[in-house]
């Protein structure tokens, strides 16, 4: 029943799903969401001009992910208004990379590929490149855990404790350029703020710990992907939106059903 | 030497002048409470003393590997962040389950443990704000008006075990406070603060030198009214740590 493209799928998507759980966490924690949409537009941009120099399609995305995070972090100190000034960052990005890439010469791109995600096209190597960015994420976020968290609580409290909130913040930031590049291939450029989002709300209801909405949104992460996939393959659906409809379904289960301590 | 010095501190925001050549220092020991009226850059030293405002100019020397802890006056946790008690204790650092038990029943937060930090009362709130920094073994605690909405008597039993803990492990003690009864009666050293440092020294000093004065008036008028420090001077009487003078100098 497996079929092989059907089995990289499922680890790409569980892969990301390990990822974004507990960076997603902090998304949530730092309300950070829109940010997390800045970046994931900011994605496109980078395909167009990895495409254009022809370079490889993760590292484009990486480094324009990469540079709208730093940009929008560095505006977030300067005390610009984030709303507004994040609208226009995320959805100029968003834009621009789509006439950019109606630029590049030769072959047609498969633009709905990019921005929906096409999992189940997910190769080999891509794979190694999902769980490499993925397994990065998890281990910088565990190791810099405790100071992630406390400068997630206070820059004072941080700062007494000698962990420089600044410092932590960029880690995060790193953190979300290298999921963003990654999880494009899986979920799409307007789908992946969700994968963030959804599954550390939903674990959010369940759990009495930072920890334990970590791994509760990592678990539901992953379940909505498999769920996902599932459905795709079933009803012949699109497969990013598929899991990010099963996490929203798995959201509103907790939302009606679970405990809220 | 100091565990704490600052020199010659200069911040401003935006072009307004907020601390205008600042010197406070700490010495092991010794309880320093800083007084000012609102917006004369208590907070802002403080950040300074912590390191989460570097000074346009001057100076702050630590001892080196100073054991810091701080209370904030107030700490927002977001609903979407849970966190219990007992977690919470151990950010950044984890400590032996003994060791948090022991503090956990001095600051009289046992029982509480498995509460989650949202669902605190104010009180509750500050104690645990409190045995979390003392967790840490601090040398220096430093204190932004930690009792700020807190009652009268949950204030007084806050300020007792400050100073219990200060007899017991020595440490100083860096802080902010509006109640002017308690900066009188539980501090060493009194500074005074709008934006330099107006005066300082022993509280009886301090209470009678003209700067202080003109910033808080004197008697039940003035200061007391802005403070809205509603428990006049009869209070002294039934207060269970009026020794104000015990450790001056």
């Amino acid at each position: 029943m497996l079929d092989d493209f059907l089995l990289r799928a499922a680890l790409a998507g569980v892969g990301i799903a390990l990822a974004a759980g507990p960076l997603g966490s902090f998304v949530v924690w730092r309300r950070m969401a829109y940010f997390g949409d800045a970046t994931a537009h900011a994605a496109i941009l980078g395909v167009a001009l990895a495409l254009i120099f022809s370079a490889p399609v993760t590292l484009g995305t990486l480094l324009v992910a990469l540079a709208m995070a730093a940009a929008v972090s560095w505006l977030s100190t300067k005390g610009h208004a984030m709303d507004a000034t994040l609208g226009v960052l995320s959805h100029s990005a968003l834009a621009l990379g789509i006439v950019a890439i109606s630029f590049v010469p030769g072959v047609r791109v498969d633009l709905s590929a990019f921005l929906f995600g096409d999992i189940l096209a997910v190769t080999r190597p891509d794979l190694a490149v999902i769980w490499g960015g993925a397994g990065f994420v998890v281990a910088l976020l565990g190791w810099r855990w405790s100071r992630l968290l406390t400068a997630t609580l206070s820059r004072e409290l941080a700062a007494a404790s000698g962990i420089d909130a600044d410092r932590e913040g960029l880690v995060l930031t790193l953190a979300l350029a290298v999921v963003v590049a990654v999880a494009l291939k899986v979920v799409g450029a307007l789908l992946i703020a969700a994968m963030l989002i959804i599954p550390a709300a939903a674990a959010r209801g369940l759990v009495r710990t930072p920890e334990g909405m970590a791994f509760g949104a990592a678990a539901i992460g992953a379940a909505a992907a498999l769920g996902g996939l599932w459905a795709s393959y079933s009803f012949d659906t699109p497969a990013g939106p598929s899991i990010v409809t099963v996490a929203a379904g798995l959201f509103l289960l907790v939302a009606l059903f679970g405990r809220r301590h | 030497m100091s565990l704490i010095a600052a020199r010659d501190i200069h911040v401003s925001y935006g072009g307004a002048l907020v601390l205008d050549g600042v010197d406070v220092e700490v010495e092991p020991g010794e309880i320093v409470t800083l007084v000012g009226p609102n917006g004369s850059g208590k907070s802002t030293l403080v950040k300074v003393l912590l390191g989460v405002v570097r000074p346009d100019r001057g100076t702050v020397t630590r001892v080196p590997g100073l054991r810091l802890g701080y209370v904030p006056q107030k700490l927002h946790i977001d609903a979407s962040l849970p966190m219990t008690v007992t977690r919470f204790l151990s950010l950044p650092t984890r400590h032996a389950p003994a060791e948090v038990a022991a503090v956990a029943a001095r600051s009289g937060i046992e029982g509480l443990e498995q509460r989650q930090m949202t669902a605190l009362s104010g009180g509750q709130f500050q104690r645990v704000l409190l045995a979390r920094a003392l967790l840490t073994d601090p040398q220096l605690l430093v204190l932004d008006e930690p009792t700020q909405g807190l009652d009268q008597p949950g204030e007084a039993s806050f300020y007792e075990l400050l100073e219990q803990v200060r007899r017991e492990t020595g440490m100083g003690v860096f802080m902010v406070s509006h109640d002017l009864h308690v900066v009188m009666s539980a501090s060493d050293r009194v500074v005074c603060l709008n934006h330099h440092v107006c005066c300082s020294g022993t509280p009886t000093v301090v209470q009678s030198a003209p700067e202080y004065r003109a910033l808080f008036g004197h008697g039940t008028h003035g200061a007391l009214a802005l403070y809205q420090h509603d428990h006049d001077h009869e209070h002294d009487h039934d207060h269970s740590h009026g020794h104000g003078g015990d450790h001056a100098g």
